[in-house]
């Protein structure tokens, strides 16, 4: 008898599993973060439980262990399935399982201790970037090699999106990650003054634009045709979307440094790359959005779409918002204000986490041989509080943003300042509680995803990997 | 930017631009076999049920793509941004600012203009004057004093009648515009860690502290002899070198024996930073009418002021807190 080919789904579960696990961590310490802002008394003047020390332990729990986890799973899932292959290199895929897991401890641990770069999203110190890197590379040769013996002539769209995330990952941490080690958890950066603060936004928007993006719109590509069941909206919108936003993207990481010692001419090409890149961000959202059209009576009973169009809905506003504060008078008035961190989350929330949590209810019944989750209305539940969580966030640090902004560049006719900073802070502090409150909504929820995903899981014993599927005929 | 980066930048922004264009040309056109919108998919299917629409481009989308695009190239023409080509306005972030900079402040000192011919007491009584006096200490110096001017632990008091450096017009205008330096020795080495304990002990006794007497007699010959040039004979303190008077039990970084301690042992270094270059003669000018106000709660019609200096000045000084 001939043995059948199945699809290496044991590390597609570990990873999904672990998703949410670093899904409720990430968010917690988002939850007491927000809190500290709120009642700084919380920080208990324990040097590992401060502010400035959790702040960076959110960010990386949330991008790289709950985003990432997110993107490991759904990739490996997904080039098998468009590819009607195994995954290729088994043994690597499993290190890169354990090593990113090792990867996100360190950084729980080093991050509470101090020890850091100081470089927004890439504080890790060089020992982990070390590992970091072979993790990656051995994750670049899966995925690659999986779609080297892909059983199909055409590549998915998805795969596009995880394609260049993966190269463009490498080459950024690479670049931004060069420096010089001082001692074992202490390094330098090789570039100098405004060329370091250039390079480290160059990866920061692009670790936005591929991590946060180009990864997740393959998460998209796959799950909104698979929920909907019907084609997507353009073959050639996805052609034109995908090598705009890559080649545009680039470009952009200046309009995070608008007025500031980085010359004029670098400045403006961030703005006008900013500007340029709405379409191509639109573009995606647009073919997520048209290929529900004709499938809209779905949303009435499955919330799992819901998901997957609101997050859509949010990736739309973000991509729009983030033009918009590119231009330089209204970042004049947009930056070191809420406003960013409301955009921030309007992307980070709204669009990432709202994907990445729809693709899982979608994935986690099929990866232990089940049609749905436990509780459909948990589901729908999550999704409710989620999306108020996050409107309630959002829009907070909105009106806050707004107010800091122009409360800060309020003048008397004598040429005083009308404010003073603490007055600015002290009027914040309403829209620090309604984040608060948006902040738990939103942790709720995934506590109730805990809850639905051990129920849908638990008693499965030993899940069967499922067989690959034949090519169709062409 | 030498020529190579100067060239570098244009023509990979210009490439980057028109690529964008061909693309946009290329997928936007009618191509000979195109099946109606939503008609057939592309023939290709993958995981038993994803297929591909070939609809064509929303126009409304692909004419925003085109402005887009026209925003950029207008933007560059008349904004530095394509290399070492300055733009047709002639813009720079530094030359807008300092013509912001110049409006703002020609239109303020022609605001404080009137005040300059007025004298400190006249100032100290004008409502219009105390009120924008306010606002500047609200953002100059509050971050440091206090909104309230209480000051906080290695920041003095301002509305007491305890000076380090002088609370005359004079002394207080020299300190706006010059700043001041408080340098204290640290001792620790010197004196030991006995020698500190005993003359901590002294210090205290100068207050009227309860100490033990044999630890303050053992300190008072050392202060006669390392502390007395600085602090003077009874420790009543040297205005002219900004040492605090220690009899008084108003303290600047607190009258606790460990505290005192801490100072004689390690030395303390303080600053009071200039302001003359940062707010000009006319506001320094409101600011030390406003300081003398804050110290002379006496003095009666204070605008703006809600809560009662009098009051708190006596529970600082009785609590023996912070400050000068
Ligand atoms: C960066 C903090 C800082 C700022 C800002 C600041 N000060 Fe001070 N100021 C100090 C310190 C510290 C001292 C005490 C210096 C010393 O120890 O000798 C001081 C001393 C003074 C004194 C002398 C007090 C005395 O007892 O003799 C006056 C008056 C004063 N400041 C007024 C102001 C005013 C008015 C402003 C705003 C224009 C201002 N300060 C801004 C830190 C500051
Ligand atoms: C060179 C001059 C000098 C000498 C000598 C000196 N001091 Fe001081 N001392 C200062 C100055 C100036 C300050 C104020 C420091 C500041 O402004 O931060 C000060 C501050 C202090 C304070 C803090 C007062 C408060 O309000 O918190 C104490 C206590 C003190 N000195 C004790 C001593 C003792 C005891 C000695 C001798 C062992 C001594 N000093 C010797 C100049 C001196
Ligand atoms: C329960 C949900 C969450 C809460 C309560 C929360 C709260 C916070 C708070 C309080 C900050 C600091 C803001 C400041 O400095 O003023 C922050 C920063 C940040 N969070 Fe979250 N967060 C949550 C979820 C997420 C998720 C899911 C992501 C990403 C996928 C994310 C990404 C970020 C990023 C990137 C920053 C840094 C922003 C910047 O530096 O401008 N957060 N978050
Ligand atoms: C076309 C797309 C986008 C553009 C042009 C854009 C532009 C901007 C701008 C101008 C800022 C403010 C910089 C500052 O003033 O400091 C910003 C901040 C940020 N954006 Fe976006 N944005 C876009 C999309 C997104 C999306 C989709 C996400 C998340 C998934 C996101 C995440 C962030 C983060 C995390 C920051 C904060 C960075 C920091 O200061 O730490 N952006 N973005």
């Amino acid at each position: 008898m001939q043995q059948v080919e199945r699809y290496n789904d044991r590390v597609v579960r570990q990873f999904a599993l672990m998703t949410v696990v670093w899904g409720i961590v990430g968010m917690l310490v988002g939850v007491i973060i927000a809190s500290q802002l709120l009642w700084p008394a919380l920080n208990f003047d324990t040097p590992w439980f401060t502010y400035s020390r959790l702040r960076p332990l959110h960010t990386n729990a949330v991008i790289f262990a709950f985003g990432g986890s997110a993107l490991f799973a759904t990739s490996y899932y997904i080039v098998q399935r468009t590819c009607h292959v195994r995954l290729f290199a088994g043994r690597l895929a499993e290190f890169t399982f354990w090593g990113w897991q090792t990867i996100i401890l360190a950084a729980a641990i080093t991050l509470p201790l101090g020890l850091t770069t100081g470089k927004e999203y890439a504080e890790l110190e060089w020992p982990i970037d070390i590992l970091i890197t072979i993790v990656w590379v051995s994750y670049a040769v899966v995925f690659f090699g999986t779609l080297a013996k892909r059983r199909v002539p055409h590549i998915y769209v998805a795969n596009w999106f995880f394609a260049a995330y993966i190269i463009t990952i490498a080459v950024l941490h690479l670049v931004n990650s060069a420096e010089i080690p001082a001692g074992p958890f202490k390094s330098y950066s090789v570039y100098p003054g405004v060329v370091d603060a250039m390079v480290q936004w160059w990866y920061g928007h692009n670790a936005v634009g591929f991590f946060l993006t180009a990864g997740f719109l393959g998460m998209m590509y796959y799950f909104i045709p698979k929920q909907t069941g019907r084609p997507i909206f353009s073959y050639r919108l996805s052609v034109v979307h995908f090598w705009a936003l890559i080649s545009l993207y680039m470009w952009a990481g200046p309009h995070h440094l608008i007025y500031s010692s980085l010359p004029d001419w670098v400045q403006s090409l961030g703005v006008v790359f900013s500007i340029m890149l709405i379409a191509p961000s639109w573009g995606g959202m647009i073919n997520g959005i048209m290929t529900l059209s004709g499938a809209w009576h779905k949303l009435r009973t499955d919330p799992i779409l819901k998901f997957l169009v609101v997050s859509l809905s949010f990736y739309g506003m973000s991509t729009f918002e983030g033009p918009m504060m590119s231009i330089k008078s209204v970042n004049a008035l947009s930056h070191y204000t809420d406003w960013t961190i409301g955009h921030v989350h309007s992307g980070a929330l709204g669009w990432v986490a709202m994907i990445s949590v729809g693709s899982l209810y979608a994935l986690i019944p099929r990866l232990y041989g089940k049609t749905r989750m436990y509780s459909i209305r948990a589901i729908d539940i999550h999704f409710w509080t989620t999306t108020i969580g996050i409107v309630l966030y959002v829009a907070a640090m909105w009106i806050a943003g707004l107010m800091q902004g122009l409360m800060w560049r309020a003048v008397n006719p004598d040429g005083t300042l009308t404010y003073t900073f603490v007055e600015a802070l002290k009027a914040t502090y309403p829209y620090y509680a309604v984040r608060v409150l948006g902040g738990v909504m939103v942790l709720g929820g995934m506590f109730l995803m805990a809850w639905n995903v051990w129920k849908t899981v638990a008693g499965c014993g030993h899940a069967e990997d499922a067989p690959v599927l034949a090519p169709a005929a062409h | 930017m030498n020529r190579f980066w100067n060239y570098w930048i244009i023509v990979l922004t210009t490439v980057n631009v028109v690529a964008m264009l061909w693309l946009l040309y290329m997928t936007a056109r009618k191509r000979p076999g195109d099946q109606a919108p939503g008609e057939a998919t592309t023939g290709h299917t993958w995981d038993g049920d994803l297929s591909e629409y070939n609809n064509p481009l929303p126009r409304w989308w692909l004419w925003g793509f085109y402005f887009s695009i026209a925003f950029a190239v207008v933007y560059l023409a008349l904004y530095p941004g394509l290399g070492n080509f300055a733009g047709r306005l002639g813009w720079t972030q530094e030359s807008a600012w300092a013509t912001d900079v110049r409006h703002a402040s020609r239109e303020s000192t022609a605001r404080l203009a009137h005040f300059d011919s007025m004298e400190l007491d006249e100032l100290r009584e004008n409502t219009e004057a105390m009120r924008t006096a306010r606002n500047l200490f609200a953002a100059n110096c509050a971050a440091c004093h206090g909104t309230d001017a209480h000051g906080a632990k290695g920041f003095p008091n301002l509305t007491d009648h305890d000076w380090l450096h002088g609370g005359t017009a004079a002394a207080i205008t020299t300190t706006l515009q010059q700043g001041r330096q408080g340098v204290m020795p640290a001792w620790g080495s010197i004196l030991g860690a006995e020698g500190v304990e005993q003359v901590a002990n002294y210090v205290l006794s100068l207050s009227g502290q309860t100490v033990s007497a044999t630890l303050a007699n053992a300190g008072a010959d050392k202060f006669a002899q390392t502390c007395a040039a600085c602090h003077g004979v009874e420790g009543r303190g040297n205005m002219a070198l900004g040492s605090p008077n220690l009899t008084d039990n108003i303290w600047l970084y607190g009258g606790t024996v460990e505290t005192i301690k801490e100072t004689v042992a390690k030395g303390r270094t303080n600053r009071m930073p200039a302001h003359l270059a940062l707010l000009g003669p006319t506001r320094i000018k409101l600011l030390t009418a406003y300081v003398l106000n804050l110290s002379q709660a006496d003095h009666t019609p204070r605008p703006n002021d809600h809560d009662s200096t009098e009051e708190t000045h006596h529970d600082a000084a009785r609590s023996g807190q912070s400050s000068h």
